[in-house]
């Protein structure tokens, strides 16, 4: 019985089903493999760090194991004023590498030579942390990674002593919260080609998602588009009000509150009682109080400021 | 029903499997169109339960959707083919211990990878949100214990030749686990960038276009025949369903990324083959319309026979609307808009959901030799669910053009999402309408297992009369 009868039926589903995997799969990936990297690609690998989605190094997506991005005024090593302010990123020990380090290939012809000879990406461990800055495109060279630590001696310990914690941005673990909280069920990260250019900015390029995982474009759009939010209202106090309950600042939004992302205690340590919030906010929606309750300030290393991090670096 | 887990295949009676499936997938249901009610609330009234992170709309979203996908449809599914490939092969099933351990593997991995879900617990990729060691299992527990069931059955089969619906269920089986294995790739290679972009819309519209689509067309195949006695229309058509399916539906995954730096070329190319998907489309309604030539009072009399052709029906709208709403000359309109959420229900509640729920109500009855216990509570789980969708689609289809219209126009977006409350209500109304008839549904079936009239031996159950 069997399937001898259907002999020819069974050699054209192969090779329909394989002709189709390889005019979606093949033959786009040649397309796809080079693309080279941007600087904004450079950038948000180098935020993110090795996945902003579930995996080993953070396996209950707290945050945990993420670089953080900071402005440095100083050398860290010599004191000396820089130049000019640069931004670094510091890859503490133990939080895995970003992409380019072991696969510097996804960085795209020229910056994947520039950055491993040049820039010494491949002198990076997990176990010691890196710091990395960009070096930007100059004449006809593109922008590149550079790994501070092999050439400039920069430790990511000093480094972190070295900056007052207004200029370290905790954007990787942000967008990790961006990623569990769901926030890309409703926002896009994906400016249209059509009338979006006027309202949400620019488009993506080509080569602006080397490295990146998840890209998280999303799909359905409940909410305006995020990618370009961050030059749109660069207020972190707005932020953290439109957080706490989205309609202190827009009484028609629709958007959830993430006051839970406060955690139990506020930037004085001062244990946050919502119960008492969320009675006074319920007496101002009712008339009862001309003025909602204030907002507290989140803690240094809570779960709000690392999103609002995040969505403030989307510039 | 456990009970067999343990027990020695032959001593396990017939269709256990396709049962103990049935019965998890209407449960699946139940608790998908629960959740999918609570996050319609949410989204009318944003302050309805809140504070908590395990009742906000970002960690519940996707466990309805996967709830629906992997539970509801998939299990009914998997109940479908377990009950109609081997009544289609004059055989019994490959092995019903498999069966058994297949649905029960099934129900521990979703709950198991929902929890996670529900937690924040997530890959971050649209449709593929399982983090990986839950897509290996649902690969090594779920799918490929499904496709050697229904392989061997036919395999092992007693008639001469394969039927149609055999055709679809043996390639959609093999295909599923082609389209989960590589497009969760960029999880288990951790591959980054637009490849990774890509290759999650590659998985969302094959898991669709290889799986969902034909064997829910599939399902129709063997009920309209089976129910109404007429033979199928023509088998000519049904292959060029089958091979359409197969050539056209495979390749337009790029058209869901059409504002993305794809290449050109890729997206032109899945544009024109979304288009071609109205060759299957066609190919299947038509055949099963002129298929139901003469017994259209079935279309009104009987429960499963009115299930399958709303489907059906809905199928029309629903490739009229995937054909063209991914053409660059609509798509700039409508993506990201909620015509696609409603397009995306009409695929799944509307045209699937009807199909399937055919398939689980003549499988059950069929299977526990019992007729439906309630005639009365089969209708309202059928208008109840037929109207609670037309208004969920309904009011999405306009909300997802105001929002269009506001994307053209400019118009800042806030006042986009107060346009938009009144639907977003109706929406709510309409989500609920469907999980109020799936809890009668729970309940009909139960009770017809626990006493519904018994169907002799050599009759089917719509041959009964009902008794109440």
């Amino acid at each position: 019985m069997a399937f001898r009868e259907y002999k020819v039926g069974a050699r054209m589903f192969g090779f329909s089903l394989g002709t189709s995997m390889c005019i979606t799969i093949l033959f786009p990936s040649f397309d796809m493999r080079s693309a080279v990297s941007t600087e904004v690609a450079l950038d948000k690998q180098l935020v993110a760090g090795w996945d902003a989605g579930w995996n080993l190094s953070d396996p209950l997506m707290t945050g945990a194991n993420k670089p953080v991005k900071v402005l440095l005024k100083n050398d860290p090593k010599t004191g000396q004023p820089l130049e000019q302010p640069t931004s670094a990123y510091v890859y503490p020990p133990g939080a895995w590498m970003p992409n380019a380090v072991g696969h510097p290939n996804n960085l795209g012809a020229g910056v994947e030579g520039l950055s491993v000879n040049q820039g010494r990406i491949g002198e990076a461990k997990k176990e010691g942390g890196a710091v990395f800055v960009i070096k930007a495109a100059q004449g006809g060279q593109p922008a590149y990674i550079e790994n501070a630590t092999a050439t400039k001696g920069w430790i990511p310990g000093d480094v972190l002593k070295s900056v007052p914690d207004e200029d370290v941005a905790h954007i990787g673990a942000g967008k990790t919260m961006f990623v569990r909280e769901g926030c890309w069920w409703c926002h896009t990260l994906l400016p249209e080609q059509t009338q979006d250019w006027q309202v949400f900015g620019a488009p993506p390029m080509l080569g602006d998602f080397n490295g990146e995982s998840p890209t998280a474009f999303g799909s359905d759009r409940k909410g305006p588009d995020l990618l370009h939010v961050g030059s749109r209202n660069a207020s972190k106090e707005w932020m953290m009000l439109h957080f706490f309950n989205p309609r202190l600042v827009q009484p028609h939004s629709i958007m959830p509150r993430f006051d839970y992302l406060w955690g139990s205690v506020d930037a004085n340590g001062q244990k946050i009682d919502y119960d008492k919030w969320r009675a006074e906010y319920t007496d101002y929606r009712e008339g009862k109080n001309p003025t909602p309750p204030d907002v507290p300030v989140p803690a240094k290393n809570s779960e709000a400021r690392a999103l609002i991090d995040f969505i403030l670096s989307l510039k | 029903m456990l009970k067999y887990l343990f027990a020695k295949n032959e001593d396990i009676p017939a269709g256990s499997a396709a049962i103990f499936f049935g019965f998890s997938s209407i449960v699946w249901f139940v608790i998908g169109t629960g959740l999918g009610s609570f996050n319609a609330a949410k989204l009318a009234f944003p302050d309805f339960v809140t504070g908590n992170e395990f009742f906000a709309f970002g960690h519940m979203r996707q466990v309805h959707v996967h709830a629906v996908i992997f539970g509801w449809i998939s299990m009914a599914f998997a109940m479908a083919m377990m009950y109609i490939t081997p009544a289609l092969g004059n055989t019994r099933l490959w092995s019903e211990k498999l069966g058994m351990w297949n649905c029960f593997l099934w129900n521990v991995g979703l709950s198991l990878g929902l929890t996670l879900l529900w937690a924040g617990i997530t890959s971050g990729r649209e449709y593929s949100d399982f983090p990986w060691p839950i897509d290996l299992y649902i690969a090594c527990f779920i799918a490929i214990p499904l496709a050697t069931n229904v392989w061997m059955t036919v395999l092992t089969r007693r008639t001469q030749g394969i039927y149609t619906t055999n055709w679809f269920f043996t390639a959609a089986t093999f295909m599923v686990i082609i389209v989960f294995v590589v497009g969760n790739t960029p999880e288990f290679f951790h591959l980054t960038g637009l490849t990774e972009a890509y290759m999650t819309w590659w998985f969302a519209h094959n898991v669709l276009g290889l799986w969902i689509t034909p064997v829910a067309a599939a399902i129709a195949y063997y009920t309209i025949p089976k129910v109404t006695g007429n033979p199928l229309y023509s088998h000519r058509i049904g292959h060029l369903h089958f091979w359409s399916v197969v050539v056209f539906y495979s390749t337009p995954a790029a058209h869901h990324l059409m504002s993305a730096p794809l290449p050109e070329w890729l997206k032109s190319f899945a544009s024109v083959e979304g288009v071609l998907i109205l060759v299957p489309a066609i190919a299947f309604v038509s055949n099963i319309m002129l298929t139901m030539q003469g017994k259209w009072n079935m279309f009104v009399e009987n429960l499963e026979v009115r299930f399958t052709v709303t489907g059906c029906l809905l199928a029309i709208p629903l490739n009229m609307q995937g054909g063209f709403q991914q053409t660059r000359a609509i798509n700039w309109y409508v993506h990201g808009t909620g015509w696609i959420v409603a397009h995306a229900h009409l695929a799944l509640l509307g045209f699937s959901t009807f199909l399937e729920g055919a398939a689980v109500y003549l499988g059950l009855q069929t299977l526990m030799k019992r007729k439906l216990y309630s005639l009365t509570l089969g209708n309202m789980h059928f208008w109840l669910l037929l109207i609670g969708f037309s208004i969920y689609w309904i009011s999405m289809t306009i909300a997802g053009l105001i929002q269009g219209a506001g994307k053209i126009y400019e118009v800042p977006y806030i006042d986009v999402v107060i346009a938009e409350h009144p639907y977003m209500i109706a929406r709510w109304i309409g989500g609920t309408m469907v999980f109020i008839s799936n809890v009668l549904w729970l309940y009909n079936m139960w009770m017809t297992a626990r006493e519904g009239t018994v169907v002799p031996v050599g009759r089917m159950p719509h041959e009964m009369a009902y008794e109440r």
